[in-house]
C-alpha cells in the first residue's frame, strides 16, 4: 500500500467518525426518548397480561405474539385466523394507500407550482401551505367535518348547484375517513416534494425540450425521476401515520370502523392487554421499517438518472 | 390594533403563569379529573376559602388514569374513577382508605349512596356525580315507545341510519346482555352469541359510535342515541322534541368518585377537598356545571330551576329497577367482552 | 399561453390544481372561523354574529395556559429537532456507503414506525421511573419526548433537499482554503435553507398536533391544547374551541409573518 491510499483511507475513517460524531445528538435523543423505550415493549410483548392493564412483570408467555394472527374461536373454541385483526389491519393498509396516492396527485402539482414561482414569493407560499396546520389536529378535523357533513358546505354546494337532489352522506364512512387523512397529512406532501423540486436543474428539462419531448414526456420521464427522493419522503410522512391514525377514524368515520391506531389503543385501553398490544405495534413496526429499508434503497437507486 | 388585541392574552398569560409559581399560597392540591368535569367557580371557592393552590389536570379515560397513576412519579392528589374501576385502584392498593365516611360533612351524603358495592360504607371515595345509560329519541321523526333498548337494537325503520351509540365497551355490552335476559359479567355462550350477532346485524343500522351527542341530536343529524342522560338534556333544552327513554330491558348506572391517591402529597388538603365537594352548596356547583346528578342531599335547593325537575335527572320509579351499576368483571371475561367489541368493530 | 416565450417550467393543469389545493386547504378553515363567532352554542347551526365565545376563551385562564404551553413546547421540541436532524442529515447524505449508516438511517426514522401510543406507554413507564427518582417533574419530558418524534419530520425534507444537492460548490470553497465551519455556514446552509425552513414548520406543526403521547407524558399541571380539548371531546364541544383555534391561528401568523420578515431584514 502506498502513502497516498494509505492517507486516503485515513481520511475516510476520519470522515466516517467526524459523520458519527455529528449525528450522535439526533440519535442520542431517539434512542432515550423512542427507541428504548421499546425495548421495555418488546419485553412487555413476552409477559402475562395483568388482570387490570399492565404485564405481570417475571412471569412468561407468548400469548401476546400468537393472539395477534390467531385466535381461539370465542364460541366453539376451534384456532383460526383472527380475522377481525387481519381485516381491520387491511382496511388501515387500504386507506393508508389511497391516502398517499391522493396527496401525491394534489401535492406534486402544488409543489412544483411554488417551488417555479420566482424566488422571493416561494417561502410566502411555503408558509401558506403550513399556515392551516398551525390548529391541532382535534379542531382540523372538526373544521373537516363543517364541510363533508349532510348541512355542510360542501353538500350544500351541490344541492345549490343542482348536482345532487338530497345530501350525500359522507360523514361517518370510509370516504370521510379517506377525505379526512388527505387534507390533514396533505403538506407532509408537499413540504419534502418542495423541498426536493426547488433544487431541480431545469437545464435537464430543457434538454428535454430541445429534443422535441412532449410537456408529459419531460414531467415523466426528467422531473419525477429526478425528485423522486421528494417523493420517497413525502410518502413515508404520510403512509406511516396514516396506518396510525386514531383521532380522524373516531371522530370523521364516526368510531363504527377501526383502524389500526384504534385497534393498539384499545388493547393498552378498555381491553386490558398490553402483550397483544405490544405485540401488534412490533409486528406492524417490523412490517413498516423491512418495507421502508427495501422502498429506500429501491428509491435512492432509481434516483441516480436512472430511468 | 387587531394584535395588540391578540398578544394581550398572551402577555397577560405568560405574566400569569411566571407568577404562579409564586403565589403565596399555604398549600397545594393536584386534581386529576375527567376533561371538562370540574367547576371552575368550586375550585376557586376552594382556593379562597382554604388558601390552597389548585392544579387541574385532564384524562379522557378510567383506563389512562389507572395506567398513569400506577406508573408512578405524577404528582396527583385526587382523582375521580368511575364505579367499576374504584375496586380496582382498592386491590392495586393506589387509593388511600381516607375514611370519608367519618368527616363533618357526610351527613349530607344521600343514605343511597353511601353503602355502594364498590365501597361499601364509603371509607375510600366520596360521590362526585351520577348517571346513566339510556335512549334519546327525536319524537317528531319516531313516536312509538322508547323505554327499550330495541331503539338501538331492532330499531323501527324510521330510525335506521339515523342512530348513534356511545363508544363504550361496557355500556352497549351491558344492555345487549341485558336484551337478551343475561345478566352482567355472564360468560353463558349462548347469551353472548346472540349479543354478538344481535351488535353484528344492528350495526348497519347506525349512523355512529360518536361522543358529539349534545351538537348532533337536537340538529337533527341522528334521530336517536343510546347515550349518557345529561347530555341527552342538554339536548332537550335545544330541541323539545327530544325525549328520554328509560330501556326496561335494563340499563347502566354509572357514578364517578373522588378519592385520594397513597403517594400523594396533599393528602390533608385532599381530605379538605372531599369534605368540601359533601357540602350541598358546592356540590350543586359541581352539577351545575357538567349537568348530572349528585350523591348530596339538600344540594337540589341550589340549582338551577331547569335541572331540579329534569326528566332526564329524576328516574321514573316505575324504571328506577331496570337499572343496575356496572360490576367490573373477572378478568377472562373482560378479555370476551373485549373480543365481541374487536369483532363489531372490524 | 400568454407569454410569448415557451415557459420550459410551466405543466399544463399545475396551477388549477394548486389553486384547488390551496382551496381545500382554506375552506375548512374558513369555515371554522366564521363559527367562531357564532351566537349559538351550537358548531353547526348559525345563531347570529357575536363574540360571546372569544369573552369565553379569554376568561378561561385553563385554555390560555394550555395554548402558551403547547407554544412553549413546540418551540423547544422544533428548534432541538431541526439542529439534530440537520446534523444528522449532513452526516448520512453524499457520501460512499459506510458501516452503520442503513442503522442510523433506520434509527432517525424510528419514531415514525410506531404508533403513538405505544410509544406513549414506553415512555410512560420510563420517564415515571426517572420522575420518582429524580423528583424532577417538569416540561422537560415532554420537550424530549416531543423533540425525538419531531427529529424524522424535520430529516426527512433536509435530507431530500441535500441528495439532490452535489458537491461543487462546496469542494470550490474548500478549494479556498475555507474552513468546514464557514463552508458550512456561507455555503452549506445558504443553499439548505428552504429545506430547513421546511423541516423546522413540519416538526414545529407535528408537535403542536401531539395528544396521545403528551397525554401520558404530562405531569400534574401539564395539560396541552390537545391534552385539553382531547378531555372536551368526550362532553360537549361549543364554538369556544373554534374561538381558541382563531385566536391561536392568529397568533401563529402573527408569529410567522414576524419570523419571516425578521428573517428577510438579515438577508
Amino acid at each position: 500500500m502506498n502513502g497516498a491510499e494509505q492517507a486516503a483511507a485515513a481520511a475516510r475513517k476520519q470522515d466516517i467518525r467526524s459523520r458519527w460524531l455529528l449525528s450522535a445528538p439526533a440519535l442520542l435523543i431517539i434512542f432515550v426518548a423512542a427507541v428504548g423505550p421499546l425495548f421495555v415493549m418488546l419485553l412487555y410483548s413476552f409477559m402475562v397480561k395483568g388482570d387490570y392493564g399492565d404485564v405481570k412483570l417475571g412471569e412468561f408467555s407468548l400469548e401476546g405474539w400468537t393472539s395477534v394472527f390467531f385466535q381461539r374461536d370465542i364460541f366453539d373454541d376451534t384456532l383460526g385466523l383472527a380475522d377481525a385483526h387481519l381485516s381491520i389491519i387491511w382496511r388501515s393498509i387500504q386507506l393508508s394507500f389511497f391516502t398517499t396516492v391522493l396527496t401525491v396527485i394534489l401535492g406534486f402539482p402544488t409543489a412544483y407550482f411554488i417551488a417555479t414561482r420566482p424566488p422571493h414569493t416561494r417561502e410566502i407560499w411555503v408558509f401558506l401551505v403550513t399556515i392551516p396546520f398551525w390548529t391541532n389536529l382535534l379542531i382540523r378535523t372538526f373544521a373537516m367535518q363543517q364541510v363533508i357533513r349532510n348541512e355542510g358546505l360542501l353538500n350544500n354546494a351541490l344541492m345549490w348547484l343542482g348536482v345532487i337532489k338530497s345530501p350525500l352522506q359522507i360523514m361517518y364512512t370510509d370516504t370521510a375517513n379517506l377525505l379526512g387523512m388527505t387534507y390533514v397529512y396533505l403538506p407532509l406532501m408537499v413540504l419534502p416534494l418542495y423541498a426536493s423540486i426547488e433544487k431541480l436543474d431545469f437545464r435537464l428539462v430543457e434538454a428535454g425540450y430541445d429534443l422535441y419531448a412532449t410537456r408529459f414526456q419531460v414531467l415523466r420521464r426528467i422531473v419525477i425521476p429526478l425528485v423522486r427522493p421528494g417523493i420517497v419522503a413525502g410518502s413515508i410522512l404520510v403512509f406511516i401515520p396514516s396506518l396510525g391514525a386514531y383521532v380522524i377514524p373516531r371522530v370523521l368515520g364516526g368510531g363504527k370502523n377501526m383502524m389500526l391506531g384504534n385497534l393498539i389503543e384499545m388493547q393498552f385501553g378498555s381491553g386490558r392487554n398490553w402483550p397483544l398490544g405490544a405485540a401488534m405495534s412490533i409486528t406492524l413496526m417490523v412490517l413498516v421499517t423491512v418495507a421502508l429499508i427495501f422502498y429506500v434503497r429501491n428509491a435512492s437507486r432509481g434516483g441516480a438518472g436512472h430511468v | 390594533m387587531k394584535m395588540k388585541w391578540i398578544t394581550t392574552p398572551a402577555m397577560t398569560a405568560v405574566v400569569a403563569m411566571a407568577f404562579a409559581n409564586a403565589a403565596s399560597a399555604a398549600g397545594e392540591l393536584n386534581i386529576y379529573n375527567w376533561g371538562d368535569y370540574t367547576n371552575p367557580e368550586l375550585i376557586k371557592k376552594f382556593e379562597q376559602k382554604y388558601d390552597v393552590k389548585v392544579t387541574v389536570t385532564d384524562y379522557d379515560s378510567n383506563d389512562t388514569a389507572l395506567a398513569k397513576v400506577r406508573a408512578g412519579g405524577h404528582g396527583f392528589d385526587i382523582v375521580v374513577p368511575s364505579a367499576n374501576y374504584v375496586q380496582i385502584w382498592v386491590k392495586e392498593g393506589l387509593i388511600e382508605e381516607a375514611r370519608p365516611d367519618q368527616m363533618e360533612n357526610f351527613k349530607n351524603v344521600d343514605p343511597r349512596w353511601v353503602d355502594v358495592p364498590w365501597d361499601p360504607g364509603r371509607h375510600y371515595t366520596v360521590p362526585w356525580q351520577w348517571g346513566l345509560t339510556g335512549i334519546g329519541v327525536n319524537t317528531s321523526v319516531y313516536k312509538g315507545d322508547i323505554n327499550t333498548s330495541a331503539i338501538f337494537l331492532d330499531p323501527p325503520p324510521e330510525l335506521v341510519g339515523k342512530i348513534n351509540v356511545a363508544p363504550e365497551m361496557n355500556d352497549v355490552l351491558f344492555a345487549t346482555i341485558k336484551y337478551f335476559g343475561g345478566d352482567w359479567c355472564t360468560t353463558d355462550k349462548d347469551v353472548l352469541r346472540k349479543v354478538r350477532d344481535k351488535l353484528v346485524e344492528a350495526k348497519t343500522k347506525w349512523l355512529a359510535m360518536d361522543y358529539s351527542v349534545t351538537e348532533k341530536l337536537p340538529s337533527g343529524d341522528y334521530s336517536a342515541v343510546y347515550y349518557w342522560n345529561g347530555a341527552i338534556m342538554r339536548s332537550r333544552l335545544k330541541n323539545p322534541d327530544i325525549k328520554m327513554g328509560y330501556p326496561k330491558e335494563g340499563f347502566p348506572y354509572f357514578m364517578d368518585s373522588v378519592a385520594i391517591i397513597k403517594d400523594a402529597k396533599n393528602i390533608e388538603n385532599a381530605k379538605l377537598f372531599m369534605n368540601f365537594i359533601m357540602d350541598p352548596e358546592n356540590a350543586a356547583l359541581i352539577s351545575a356545571f357538567a349537568k348530572y346528578a349528585n350523591g348530596i342531599k339538600g344540594s337540589e335547593n341550589f340549582l338551577p330551576e331547569d335541572m331540579k325537575t329534569a326528566p332526564e335527572l329524576v328516574v321514573p320509579a316505575e324504571y328506577e329497577a331496570a337499572g343496575e351499576f356496572l360490576q367490573s368483571c373477572e378478568p377472562e371475561t373482560q378479555q370476551l367482552y373485549t373480543r365481541i367489541w374487536t369483532e363489531l368493530q372490524k | 399561453m400568454s407569454r410569448s416565450r415557451f415557459d420550459i417550467r410551466a405543466q399544463p393543469g399545475f396551477g388549477f390544481i394548486t389553486l384547488f389545493t390551496f382551496f381545500a386547504l382554506y375552506l375548512p378553515i374558513a369555515a371554522l372561523v366564521v363559527y367562531s363567532f357564532n351566537g349559538a352554542e351550537s358548531l353547526s347551526q348559525w345563531g347570529g354574529f357575536s363574540s360571546r365565545w372569544f369573552v369565553a376563551a379569554w376568561q378561561n385562564s385553563a385554555v390560555q395556559d394550555a395554548a402558551i404551553r403547547s407554544l412553549v413546547i413546540a418551540l423547544w421540541a422544533a428548534g432541538l429537532a431541526t439542529v439534530a436532524a440537520l446534523m444528522a442529515a449532513l452526516a448520512t447524505t453524499r457520501t460512499a456507503p459506510y458501516r452503520g449508516q442503513t442503522l442510523k438511517y433506520a434509527l432517525i426514522n424510528q419514531p415514525l414506525m410506531v404508533p403513538e401510543i405505544v410509544t406513549a406507554v414506553a415512555l410512560l413507564i420510563v420517564f415515571s421511573r426517572i420522575k420518582v427518582w429524580t423528583g424532577y417533574s417538569g416540561l422537560g419530558y415532554l420537550v424530549l419526548a416531543h423533540t425525538a418524534f419531531c427529529i424524522p419530520f424535520a430529516y426527512l425534507p433536509i435530507r431530500a433537499r441535500l441528495e439532490s444537492m452535489d458537491l461543487t460548490l462546496e469542494r470550490a470553497a474548500a478549494d479556498l482554503y475555507a474552513t468546514r465551519w464557514k463552508t458550512f455556514r456561507h455555503v452549506t446552509l445558504p443553499l439548505l435553507r428552504p429545506a430547513v425552513i421546511a423541516g423546522f414548520m413540519l416538526a414545529f406543526v407535528i408537535s403542536l398536533d401531539d395528544v396521545v403521547i403528551t397525554e401520558f407524558v404530562k405531569s400534574g399541571g401539564q395539560d396541552t391544547l390537545p391534552t385539553y380539548m382531547l378531555g372536551q371531546l368526550r362532553r360537549e364541544t361549543t364554538p369556544e374551541i373554534n374561538a381558541i383555534a382563531t385566536v391561536f391561528l392568529a397568533l401563529s401568523t402573527v408569529l410567522v409573518v414576524i419570523f419571516f420578515f425578521i428573517n428577510r431584514k438579515k438577508q
